[in-house]
């Protein structure tokens, strides 16, 4: 199953190296990773998109990362309302005969063309990840040259339903 | 003592001090005593500041040698092991101690030389990613950019590595910034939110724990080096006498708990013996105290404690849960969880009857050999232990003589005990005494080795000399890569590839090489004579013991096996 964490992370040299180093060496898959500043100087936000067998895993995953003298903060938001989004970039082969199909899925996703060259477009798209793989379905049948996607970024919502407390670590 | 007057001078009116000088003075602020140190290109600024200093320093005649060493003074003294090498290769030998410290939970502070800032990243001479290899084997790493950094940047190292579970930190110092001036910084306090080690457990589950207790038939202790580690041997025994509890120790843990005690059931795992391994099978209540559920330990997890409610006491709350489902999880250091449970005073659990029968399987069931023809490395550890009154510091290298210390010589006290565990690195043991050592000058160290580890780490020989330690090197030779020689008897159709040494080296010349006094031991009765001699002075000794080649380590727990499935467990 796929879960999102997000962790807070002092801005050091290496840190970056030091997640990515656990999840190979713990031998845990991370599906994407995205890393940026955060609102706080000096601390960056990673959101880790994570496929994992059952709760146990995750619980070490987190447990694990917490561990790291870097790590300020590790959740995991899976269970939460979440906002998440992704950005995808396609370069998609278009004739003038296609352009105007490719404009009619193009609007309904709301997605953009930023760019038109002699004979491809380069389509945006932002949304949670199965409406990009969706949309990525749609756009094969014309030719895909590239592409390129950004992961999983994500945060919690500002009001939450129901009552599932975040999960940090699950001990203490 | 010109550098001393000029070095007060320095610091009373802040001028610039030099990277390296900063350095010193930092280590010497931390009370370190010795450092264990190879000079090189890079680490000169350093070294020459070290020509002067009041701290000794230990050259080893290999890095490796180097960090044993650092580990077994850390083991031994509970002080962080302090380590300087240079870049590149000296680096990168020191690998292996790092990964050995990391997995074993040794406090060390290693520097390793860097290529100067200008020259990071330009694969210049003897320039290595010392970082990038380190970050999965430290607890932490530092690469120092600015001078004024390093008093700070040390303190924290000290800190991290002594502090929660201890391990090793590695700082990189580039030549540049060792050689570069600055002013004396202000001290700062230090701030790592991200670092809070938990000390105290949580009320709640140390009342869960002493009501699981009291609710218990067949309780049973299993405690590791995080009683060791958390100087918490005396809180144990006490616990263990106010609630009667019968304890099992990890390896790494032997000494934690005084193994003549009535409530001593011996060492737990793969070649443990019968009534601690049962004890861990049959428990209905397992309190686990500073052992982290190693597979050497628990053996297939699917019949290890299958009827027991876990209890786990760690300072390090990924441990918890890791490799045992755990019900009661006790996030603390073992010291202060002990203080609280003893504190508690609750009902001890209805257990005469588990106590009695384990009684009876440590009766039945004891550590055995056959004592026939040959030399037995069991008998000789026997002899050893009696002849130290099990007051010796022993320290192990790997394989079956590692086993054999551990089962027949019987730790009366704590931190008299140094041994690889978790990496199982041959080398190890002779590097290590002579930490061992120099962290008790007074104590007896028994450097317990076999032929193959020994000639691993040979070289060091040379520095047991050079400062004249009390180290007993006691080589049980059998000629060949004992366990390895036994997995291949038991698992591989005595098929023996490449485990017996095919020309062995006479031990005693080269002892003799380096000025040490030999001896080759053949029977029972030449061991009884040389023992009583050497263990009568604090000269070190080289003994290079024949023992029976055919020995193998009994009982045993087949890879794959459950803790019930010993074998070789009664005199047949």
């Amino acid at each position: 199953m796929k879960r999102i964490i997000t962790l807070t992370v002092n801005n050091r040299p290496g840190v970056l190296n030091r997640i990515t180093n656990l999840f190979s060496k713990r031998n845990y898959n991370i599906e994407s990773i995205t890393v940026g500043h955060s609102e706080v100087e000096g601390v960056s936000r990673i959101t880790c998109v994570v496929n994992v067998e059952n709760d146990s895993v995750i619980e070490q995953i987190t447990k694990q990362l917490n561990k790291q003298i870097d790590v300020l903060k590790v959740s995991d938001l899976s269970d939460q309302a979440i906002v998440s989004r992704e950005l995808a970039l396609i370069k998609v082969l278009s004739t003038p005969n296609t352009r105007s199909e490719l404009n009619a899925l193009i609007e309904p996703f709301r997605a953009s063309v930023v760019d038109i060259g002699k004979d491809t477009l380069v389509i945006q798209i932002t949304g949670e990840s199965d409406k990009i793989e969706a949309f990525i379905e749609l756009i094969k049948p014309y030719g895909i040259k590239e592409l390129a996607r950004t992961g999983t970024t994500a945060f919690l919502r500002g009001t939450q339903r129901g009552n599932n407390p975040v999960k940090n670590i699950s001990i203490v | 003592m010109l550098q001393e007057t000029a070095f007060t001078n320095i610091k009373a009116e802040n001028k610039p001090m030099s990277g390296s000088e900063l350095l010193l003075q930092a280590l010497e602020k931390e009370n370190v005593e010795v450092i264990f140190g190879y000079p090189g290109g890079a680490v000169l600024p350093i070294y020459d500041k070290i020509y002067d200093s009041k701290i000794l320093h230990v050259l080893p005649r290999h890095e490796q040698g180097g960090i044993h060493a650092a580990e077994g003074y850390a083991r031994i003294s509970g002080k962080p092991g302090v380590v300087i090498v240079t870049s590149g290769p000296g680096a990168t030998n020191i690998v292996t101690g790092l990964t050995d410290a990391m997995i074993d939970s040794l406090p060390l502070v290693v520097f390793t030389g860097q290529v100067a800032t200008g020259v990071i990243g330009t694969d210049a001479f003897q320039e290595a990613d010392v970082l990038g290899i380190t970050t999965p084997i430290t607890k932490y790493n530092y690469q120092v950019r600015n001078v004024e950094d390093i008093p700070h940047v040390i303190k924290e190292a000290f800190y991290i590595a002594t502090s929660g579970r201890p391990g090793p930190v590695l700082i990189d110092i580039p030549k540049d910034i060792a050689i570069g001036t600055a002013e004396v910084p202000e001290e700062k306090e230090i701030q790592l939110p991200g670092y809070q080690p938990t000390l105290k457990p949580n009320y709640l589950q140390i009342r869960k724990l002493t009501e699981a207790v009291s609710r218990a038939k067949k309780p049973v202790i299993l405690a590791g080096a995080g009683v060791l580690h958390a100087n918490a041997a005396a809180d144990l025994k006490a616990y263990v006498e106010q609630q009667k509890i019968p304890v099992v120790h990890t390896l790494l843990g032997l000494g934690g708990f005084p193994a003549e005690h009535e409530m001593f059931l011996g060492m737990g795992g793969m070649h443990g013996c019968y009534a601690a391994n049962m004890a861990l099978y049959e428990a209905d209540l397992l309190i686990n105290i500073g052992a982290r559920f190693d597979d050497r330990l628990t053996g297939n997890l699917s019949c290890f404690a299958p009827n027991a409610t876990v209890a786990h006491v760690d300072i390090d709350p990924a441990e918890i849960g890791k490799n045992v489902p755990t019900e009661i999880p006790v996030v603390a250091d073992a010291k202060e969880a002990l203080v609280q449970l003893i504190a508690q005073e609750g009902k001890p659990p209805s257990n005469e009857e588990w106590l009695q029968t384990l009684t009876s399987w440590k009766e039945e069931y004891p550590y055995f050999y056959e004592n026939d023809h040959a030399l037995k490395p069991q008998k000789v550890l026997e002899m050893l232990y009696e002849k130290t009154n099990g007051e010796a510091i022993v320290v192990t290298d790997v394989g079956q003589h590692q086993m054999w210390a551990a089962q027949f010589y019987k730790f009366s006290k704590a931190n008299r005990w140094v041994t690889s565990g978790g990496l199982g690195t041959m080398g190890f043991g002779l590097p290590a005494s002579i930490g061992a050592s120099l962290a008790d000058k007074d104590a007896c160290v028994l450097a317990v080795l076999g032929d193959g580890g020994f000639q691993m780490t040979t070289q060091e020989l040379a520095v047991i000399r050079e400062f004249n330690l009390p180290v007993k090197i006691v080589i049980m030779n059998n000629g060949s890569l004992g366990m390895v020689r036994q997995w291949q008897e038991l698992f591989y159709e005595e098929r023996y590839s490449h485990s017996k040494n095919p020309i062995q080296p006479s031990f005693v010349k080269l002892a003799d090489a380096y000025d040490i006094k030999g001896y080759v031991i053949e029977t029972e009765e030449e061991a009884e004579k040389i023992f009583t001699e050497v263990l009568s002075n604090k000269d070190p000794v080289l003994l290079d013991i024949r023992i029976d080649p055919k020995e193998n380590v009994y009982p045993m727990i087949a890879p794959g096996k459950g803790l019930n499935e010993m074998v070789g467990v009664k005199k047949q």
